[in-house]
């Protein structure tokens, strides 16, 4: 069974005064305990929006998620807010894109890390510090008893980070959700986090959730890949598969953007032409088809179904890239 | 922390120096000089004269000036033209009073008003956030002198709940230890004049309060809206932390923060509600002495000390409260 099952999920802004906005559309992908799964695409294709549904974390006001998010069995989309407080940071933990802005500049970060613990495991303030400084000392922060009293603004960017991710896996979690966990660090820092990332959840058997638009992080870290477009899941295969043998042309367009060392010098980059807004409504066809090099009139006219491929995988185009033919 | 406290004590002091001198040169300004302005127009030539002398007109400037310094930092004011008395007993009887009802209106826009913003917050949109909104529109817009009639009228005169004027009724026989007459009766334990005290306090603090009440609930409504969208506060409920905890402990601290400024700033404008105040109902405080003072004969001894006294104050108060900036947000202590 796995350990997160999302069952045909969409969230559906629906502010007051504006047009309805779809930003997830219908999206199903499991992942199986102590797996790590990507959730790739460009900005506003939904995998955000999609992380905040499943924790639950998107305002109640101007938002209608419907669909299943079955973690353990359990529909977290019907529990009571309070009690999917109990989940959160117990069970599923979430590191966030901006690491500043994301811990309480005004508290301590020893009661930051302390807090969780308290929370779930029943911890005093004074074993929660303890404890609190063993997880600095595991995410790799140096002199991390001096750390517990200094506050966000006196880390670097990388340390904070880790202060986050010492967060979020204080209660030893059972799955990680990870938002674009190094979009704003340096590229050297990059690397030192998504290492650490890969040797915590290796250690401890936590699933993670990787959310990105990096395809070098998914090459590096991800067992299967689900690849989103304008809301929907087009592609999903194994890593090696999707890098390998892309199928949808927006995959492999993707790949083919990613400036690579051992092409020749001087051949321009391949781009994917205009922008996520050019668009038609996904019950009309492929969302994607107007910026296809592939496109035929079967992507357009009719609902494009996300269909299994004999890899274990799954598809959603009418003329996909075809598989090389060993001769 | 050491070093915050010492630059503002050092700011403190050239602001203090800067009025002193400001004032100096006022009152040499006045039409005719302080010894007209002293003695009225219908003095002789030779009064005139002797007092010139006597208070040292006739020497150099910047000897007049050194000799007003040594006078102010000594505390020696001089006189009242209206009453005789040493300016210092005229404005010690009155300071009490006018920091008895600022106080009061502070804690209670405070008390109030951090509150209700709070509230007004989490019912966004709602009728509880309209209603506020409109509420504190009428609070900031009304009159203070106004809302002060109203409130006598209606709630002394027309209901008989609370004394009309005064800070304390005829015939209580109070100990005055420190001037603050609620503290003073719980000092002394007579009770029944504190609590006397308290009762006629309740109204002019009240009107006081309103305008900075309005703006505190106001400044906090927006700052917790504000802090409700920050990224630390969707952390805390990936935490799965319960909602008292995030309120307290990542709501309420950030959203504190422009609130605290906001407090600073109109306990100085306290100051000038407080006159209005206490003319409305006859409070024996800094307001009254302030009107008399200029109303009538100029009482240059007494308005001179009374613009250093408030000078002093406002640099004082905001002091603490950039005090209690850095005690609440750390960024602040190392600058």
């Amino acid at each position: 069974m796995p350990l997160l099952d999302v069952r045909d999920l969409s969230v559906v802004f629906n502010r007051r005064g504006t047009k309805p906005v779809t930003a997830v559309d219908g999206v199903s992908f499991t992942v199986e305990p102590g797996q790590t799964v990507g959730l790739v695409g460009e900005s506003g294709c939904g995998k955000s929006v999609t992380s905040l549904a499943i924790m639950g974390l998107l305002p109640r006001r101007g938002n209608k998620v419907t669909g299943e998010v079955r973690f353990d069995d359990t529909d977290l989309l019907k529990l009571r807010p309070q009690d999917l407080r109990d989940w959160r940071g117990r069970d599923i933990g979430m590191i966030f894109q901006d690491p500043l802005s994301s811990l309480n500049p005004v508290l301590p970060l020893g009661i930051q890390v302390a807090e969780v613990l308290e929370r779930h495991q029943g911890r005093t303030r004074q074993a929660a510090l303890r404890e609190a400084r063993g997880l600095l000392d595991a995410v790799g922060i140096p002199d991390p008893q001096r750390r517990l009293k200094d506050y966000p603004h006196q880390l670097s960017g990388g340390m904070r980070q880790r202060a986050l991710i010492a967060i979020a896996l204080a209660c030893k979690p059972r799955l990680l959700i990870a938002d674009e966990p190094t979009t704003a660090l340096d590229v050297t820092i990059q690397a030192q986090i998504l290492t650490l990332l890969k040797e915590l959840v290796d250690d401890s058997g936590t699933a993670l959730v990787m959310i990105t638009h990096d395809l070098g992080v998914v090459a590096g870290l991800c067992d299967t890949v689900n690849v989103l477009y304008a809301g929907k899941v087009v592609e999903r295969a194994y890593r090696h598969h999707l890098f390998a043998e892309p199928r949808h042309p927006y995959t492999d367009g993707l790949l083919q953007s990613v400036p690579r060392l051992d092409v020749d010098r001087g051949r321009r980059l391949h781009q994917i032409r205009g922008s996520v807004s050019d668009n038609i409504p996904w019950p009309e066809g492929c969302a994607f088809a107007p910026r296809c090099d592939r496109v035929i009139d079967d992507c357009i006219g009719s609902v494009v179904p996300l269909e299994p491929t004999f890899r274990g995988g799954a598809l959603r185009c009418a003329n996909p890239v075809p598989l090389e033919v060993p001769a | 922390m050491v070093r915050v406290i010492l630059r503002r004590l050092i700011q403190l002091v050239v602001t203090l120096i800067a009025l002193t001198t400001l004032v100096f040169f006022w009152l040499r300004s006045l039409p005719g000089g302080p010894v007209d302005a002293l003695l009225g127009e219908r003095a002789t030539p030779q009064t005139r004269e002797l007092l010139t002398r006597a208070l040292g007109y006739d020497q150099p400037i910047w000897v007049q000036y050194g000799r007003f310094l040594k006078n102010v930092v000594t505390g020696n004011f001089g006189n009242s033209i209206r009453t005789g008395e040493p300016v210092t007993d005229v404005i010690s009887r009155a300071f009490p009073a006018t920091v008895e009802l600022s106080v009061a209106a502070i804690i209670i826009a405070v008390g109030l008003g951090v509150p209700l913003g709070y509230l007004a917050a989490r019912h966004r949109g709602r009728l509880l956030d309209n209603t506020t909104i409109i509420v504190t529109l009428v609070g900031i817009s009304i009159p203070i002198f106004f809302l002060g009639y109203l409130l006598k009228d209606w709630l002394t005169q027309g209901l008989h709940i609370f004394p009309p004027s005064g800070r304390i009724s005829t015939g209580m026989d109070n100990t005055d230890v420190t001037g603050f007459f609620v503290l003073d009766g719980l000092l002394t334990r007579e009770l029944d004049a504190s609590a006397d005290a308290l009762w006629h306090l309740v109204l002019p603090a009240l009107t006081l309060a309103t305008i900075p009440l309005a703006i505190i609930i106001r400044i906090t409504r927006a700052s917790v809206l504000d802090v409700l969208d920050e990224d630390y506060i969707r952390t805390a409920d990936a935490k799965g932390l319960r909602n008292p905890t995030i309120r307290k402990r990542h709501v309420l601290r950030n959203a504190l923060l422009p609130v605290v400024t906001i407090i600073g700033l109109q306990t100085g404008a306290l100051l000038a509600g407080a006159v209005l105040t206490e003319k409305v109902y006859n409070w024996g405080g800094l307001g009254t002495l302030i009107t008399d003072s200029i109303g009538g004969s100029r009482d240059y001894p007494v308005l001179q000390a009374l613009i250093l006294l408030a000078a002093a104050v406002f640099v004082v108060v905001n002091l603490v409260v950039d005090l209690s900036y850095a005690i609440i947000d750390p960024r602040v202590r190392v600058r």
